[in-house]
């Protein structure tokens, strides 16, 4: 019962409350640097996905052997090894993806993300809940990467799904849906600037539903919970 | 304070040794797969540029080393041969557009014999999405425009964008990118013209798989 309760509590830290993307604001940079279209934003979400599960089981199924002094370097190694790993995978196998994501994919190793759980949630427990914790984390991350290529696509191409056959292969060519026609290209939703634009609104609108949800049940007293907020200095 | 030293050291090589292994085995596993996927793209590339029928032997497997100013920057440059019967019939020329709106523009240039463009692809290039990026093949056809052009449409000083009163497009709000990428085609063109009595006769450095 009681282990059931954290499970809830992680997915909701994780998707919602305590949103690597929306709320601890980490890995920004392949965050907006790729989210020009739907199938790199997923192709980076489920690559980040699979470290951040990897990485935290591996985290938490070394915890007692790892002397607090040198934990850092062994967690970024660890970290990095997946990274080069996943890399190596996707280049194998999803090799139009891999080139569109460029240099981002290996970059993955310096998303904050990925250590701040490491450091914050793995090395302090089980297997089990590190592994649901990162698979949570990893997800919602996946999901505001996702959210913003769709944005994105759509004001910027009148697309969606456009090149998801490089990542999933050759059926998902009839995914591609024409949302508008677009005689020329809207430019600021596909560059940088778009990005931070579309990442400002998602941000608020996360913080309207959490405005109007606090109003609606003021009585609910916060429950005390434990803080799994990372507090890194990167 | 020198055992705990030694015993982190210890520790770290461990890990260290472990992930190396780790990254090494997966390396291992998709060498080959790697391998496969990039020579299944570079031969689409060609396929798509030098005509199938055109030519009898294995392009991908015949290619020599070059070297010009003509190629856009003093680096090594790969040509890939197309012959038939012997018979020299046309070559795929990678090479640089070295003034691209945001820097190098990779391109591939295949030319006939008699001097005429078979077909040109972008490899990589890193102009802005949305205006430049048109000379993806993925964004839009523009690319094709160069397939079949003959020597004299290269030599005539129509070769240009329109905006310079020749007879490419130029895109709008960029017509740096094209007017870079018809220079570079240019080039390479003049380069194989000058050099393609010479450049059948090298050795092969591609050859087949060790």
């Amino acid at each position: 019962m009681k282990l059931n309760e954290e499970y809830k509590e992680l997915a909701w830290q994780g998707l919602w409350k305590n949103n690597p993307g929306l709320v601890q604001l980490l890995g920004l940079c392949p965050l907006l640097a790729v989210t020009s279209t739907v199938a790199n934003a997923l192709g980076l979400g489920l690559a980040t996905l699979l470290v951040l599960v990897c990485s935290n089981a591996t985290v938490s199924a070394i915890r007692q052997w790892v002397p607090k002094e040198i934990r850092i370097p062994i967690f970024v190694l660890i970290i990095a090894a997946f990274v080069t790993c996943v890399q190596l995978l996707m280049n194998a196998y999803t090799y139009g993806i891999y080139q569109s994501l460029g240099i981002f994919l290996p970059l993955i190793v310096t998303n904050c993300a990925i250590i701040g759980r490491a450091e914050a949630y793995a090395s302090k427990n089980p297997i089990k809940q590190a592994s649901f914790d990162g698979l949570m984390m990893g997800i919602g991350f996946a999901a505001v990467l996702v959210v913003l290529g769709a944005m994105r696509e759509v004001l910027g191409q009148g697309t969606l799904f456009d090149g998801a056959h490089l990542l999933l292969g050759e059926w998902a060519k009839t995914l591609r849906i024409e949302v508008l026609t677009l005689d020329s290209q809207f430019l600021l939703a596909i560059l940088p600037p778009g990005a931070f634009i579309a990442m400002g609104l998602l941000i608020a609108v996360k913080n309207a539903i959490d405005d109007r949800a606090a109003k609606h049940q003021p009585q609910v007293e916060e429950q005390s919970i434990e803080r799994v907020r990372v507090n890194f200095e990167s | 304070m020198r055992i705990a030293i030694e015993k982190n050291a210890k520790i770290l090589a461990l890990f260290a040794i472990a992930c190396t292994a780790v990254v090494g085995l997966t390396y291992e596993l998709t060498k080959g797969r790697i391998k496969q996927q990039e020579q299944q793209e570079l031969l689409s590339t060609l396929h798509a540029i030098v005509p199938d029928d055109a030519h009898d032997n294995d392009m991908s497997a015949h290619c020599i080393s070059v070297n010009d100013p003509l190629l856009g920057a003093n680096e090594e440059q790969i040509a890939y041969l197309a012959t038939k019967n012997e018979q020299p019939i046309a070559a795929a020329i990678t090479t640089i557009a070295p003034d691209g709106y945001n820097g190098k523009i990779h391109l591939i240039v295949a030319v006939n014999v008699d001097g005429s463009i078979s077909g040109v692809r972008t490899l990589k290039h890193k102009e802005t999405p949305g205006l430049g990026d048109k000379i993806e093949l993925r964004k839009s056809d523009w690319i094709k425009d160069f397939s079949g052009k003959t020597l004299e449409q290269l030599l005539s000083n129509r070769w240009a964008v329109k905006k310079d009163g020749g007879m490419f497009d130029q895109f709008t709000g960029a017509t740096i990118t094209p007017r870079a990428v018809v220079k570079a085609v240019k080039n390479t063109a003049a380069y194989f013209n000058k050099h393609k009595t010479t450049l059948f006769e090298q050795t092969n450095i591609c050859g087949a798989d060790e």
